[in-house]
């Protein structure tokens, strides 16, 4: 059963210090606001995982809250690099980071797998790559009725999941819009999970009869955080911000910059500041 | 028309209008983000108006007004016939053999077309570059019906070897994605902002096929990393037409005015 809780309470409740956690979202619906949150609560030695870290897990990286990140593509889409992502990586600031990398095929199927309370995936993946030589955790099964020989990676299995939706109802049904990414499998192949909403209703309204909906007894805690996306967006409600994604490359190019930023528009405050995203709905809805 | 304007392009103009000569109505194509995008949508607007392009985000046959910056803005979901979640995109779309043509790019890529994303120079586990990744590219070298290739031509990313293979071309050569139980076509073509390549037939070996309009010999091979093979006979290279130019620029004006709009809008709030 879902329990509505602020964003400060959700995080303390959902997400825990070395905590193997995904904030998905492919490019839509980025739970920002609830990393950002997790930065405020220090958390520590996460293993951050997720198909296309962005902003955000550079942002966590930067600021000594991950481990380990799990992946399969790492950039600032159409920009260029993650330098918080790199400069872990390549010169261990803050602090080292051990990498699981992966292709996005293998980490869609490996959620799956991982929702559906399977050991393994297996999928026609990897041939002629070198990921495999490089990351030990991939490996291969010889098909019992043809003999082909498949990939397997293991299952998605999480402490915690993290993701940010356009509404939840009363009774903390979730529903999501638009690009769905991996979020569904996310939630459901974690063992806590906290939704992020842009606002709670009293009926989920008028939707298609195949629309993506989490019921309520999926998901540990609902935080209500209109905006909560920005950078990223909420189909129907707001854009993302393309031009923020631009000037991010500039911002976290060096450490002092990055930690002036971070500084100001994380540490300095809280959920409350997405809200100013929110009003630049369509509809001009804001719960 | 101005008949003494001489017509003026730019390599990565004609870059583009190769590649979207390369697509047909009936293709069904995985479109990356950049160039890829950018041809992809020049041939939709113009000889190809029933082109499908699937964006890895879940988008199936969508029809971008503008260019998105990622692979998963709005504007691609809104104008979708319809949207999947990841997993079946490359599940049942991708894996199950529905796609046509991949489209790729690369930081490197070597004489047969394999290509490297993820790291330059030091060692997969001190890189002196780490780069974002391989993403949704190994299994779209192998997938997709056909692989083409699109990517700016210099010395730093036509390489003799590759520091790593991200995703497959063909191997070191015939017989190498057979060998690997690959049963579709992988790179058929290569197109840079100097020129056109294809593999051998019988080597599979990148060879130049055509030059672009003004572009010389000299200049392809001072721009490549290897003892690059021409064809015996090189393809007269067609100059863009005033048509695709005027769509194309429209395009990138297009998505510019959308930048611009939004970044006006964020500074009034």
């Amino acid at each position: 059963m879902a329990k509505f809780l602020p964003l400060s309470a959700g995080v303390e409740e959902v997400v825990r210090d070395s905590d193997k956690v995904a904030f998905e979202g492919f490019t839509h619906l980025i739970p920002y606001a609830a990393g950002h949150e997790t930065v405020r609560q220090s958390r520590k030695d996460l293993t951050l995982v997720r198909m296309t870290p962005d902003l955000l897990y550079d942002q966590l990286i930067g600021m000594g809250a991950a481990r380990k990140i799990v992946f399969s593509w790492g950039g600032n889409p159409g920009v260029g690099s993650l330098h918080r992502f790199r400069d872990a990586y390549e010169h261990g600031w803050p602090q080292p980071l051990e990498i699981e990398e992966h292709s996005h095929a293998a980490m869609a199927n490996a959620y799956e797998a991982g929702a559906a309370g399977l050991p393994f995936a297996v999928l026609r993946g990897y041939r002629g790559a070198e990921l495999p030589r490089v990351n030990p955790t991939i490996k291969s099964v010889t098909c019992p009725y043809t003999g082909e020989v498949l990939a397997t990676v293991p299952a998605m299995q999480l402490d915690s999941a993290v993701i940010h939706a356009q509404k939840a109802d009363r009774a903390g049904n979730v529903m999501l819009d638009g690009i769905i990414g991996v979020q569904k499998e996310a939630v459901l192949a974690a063992k806590r999970s906290l939704v992020t909403v842009e606002e709670i209703v009293d009926d989920l309204g008028p939707r298609s009869l195949n629309a993506c909906v989490l019921p309520h007894w999926t998901i540990t805690a609902i935080s209500l955080v209109p905006g909560g996306a920005h950078p990223s967006y909420a189909q129907g409600l707001y854009k993302r911000d393309n031009a923020f994604y631009e000037v991010w490359d500039e911002i976290a190019r060096d450490r002092d910059g990055f930690k002036a930023w971070m500084d100001a528009n994380v540490l300095q405050k809280g959920p409350e500041a997405f809200a100013i995203h929110a009003r630049k709905s369509s509809t001009g809805r804001v719960a | 028309m101005n008949t003494s304007a001489k017509p003026v392009w730019t390599p990565t103009e004609m870059m583009t209008i190769v590649a979207a000569r390369a697509l047909k109505s009936s293709d069904v194509c995985f479109v990356g983000i950049g160039a890829p995008s950018a041809a992809c949508n020049l041939a939709r607007l113009t000889h190809a108006p029933d082109i499908t392009l699937i964006y890895e985000s879940g988008t199936i046959a969508t029809k971008p007004n503008v260019l998105p910056l990622s692979i998963g803005d709005g504007e691609l979901c809104e104008t979708a016939l319809s949207t999947v979640s990841v997993p079946e995109m490359f599940r049942y779309w991708l894996q199950g053999g529905r796609i046509t043509v991949g489209f790729l790019g690369g930081a490197q890529i070597d004489r047969f077309a394999n290509l490297n994303t993820t790291f330059v120079g030091g060692t997969y586990a001190k890189p002196k570059v780490r780069l974002p990744g391989g993403g949704g590219a190994p299994e779209i070298a192998t997938s997709c019906h056909e692989v083409f290739i699109i990517m700016a031509q210099g010395k730093r990313s036509f390489v003799d070897k590759l520091d790593f293979v991200t995703s497959l071309g063909h191997g070191d050569g015939k017989g190498s994605r057979e060998r690997l139980g690959v049963t579709t076509k992988g790179p058929t073509r290569v197109i840079t902002d100097l020129c056109l390549m294809e593999p051998d037939p019988g080597t599979k070996e990148l060879t130049v096929v055509a030059m672009h309009p003004g572009v010389t010999r000299d200049q392809v091979v001072d721009s490549t990393g290897w003892d690059l093979k021409f064809a015996a006979r090189l393809a007269d290279a067609t100059p863009p037409t005033p048509l695709e130019l005027s769509v194309l620029r429209d395009l990138h004006a297009r998505t510019r005015a959308a930048i611009e709009a939004q970044q006006q809008k964020g500074g009034e709030a």
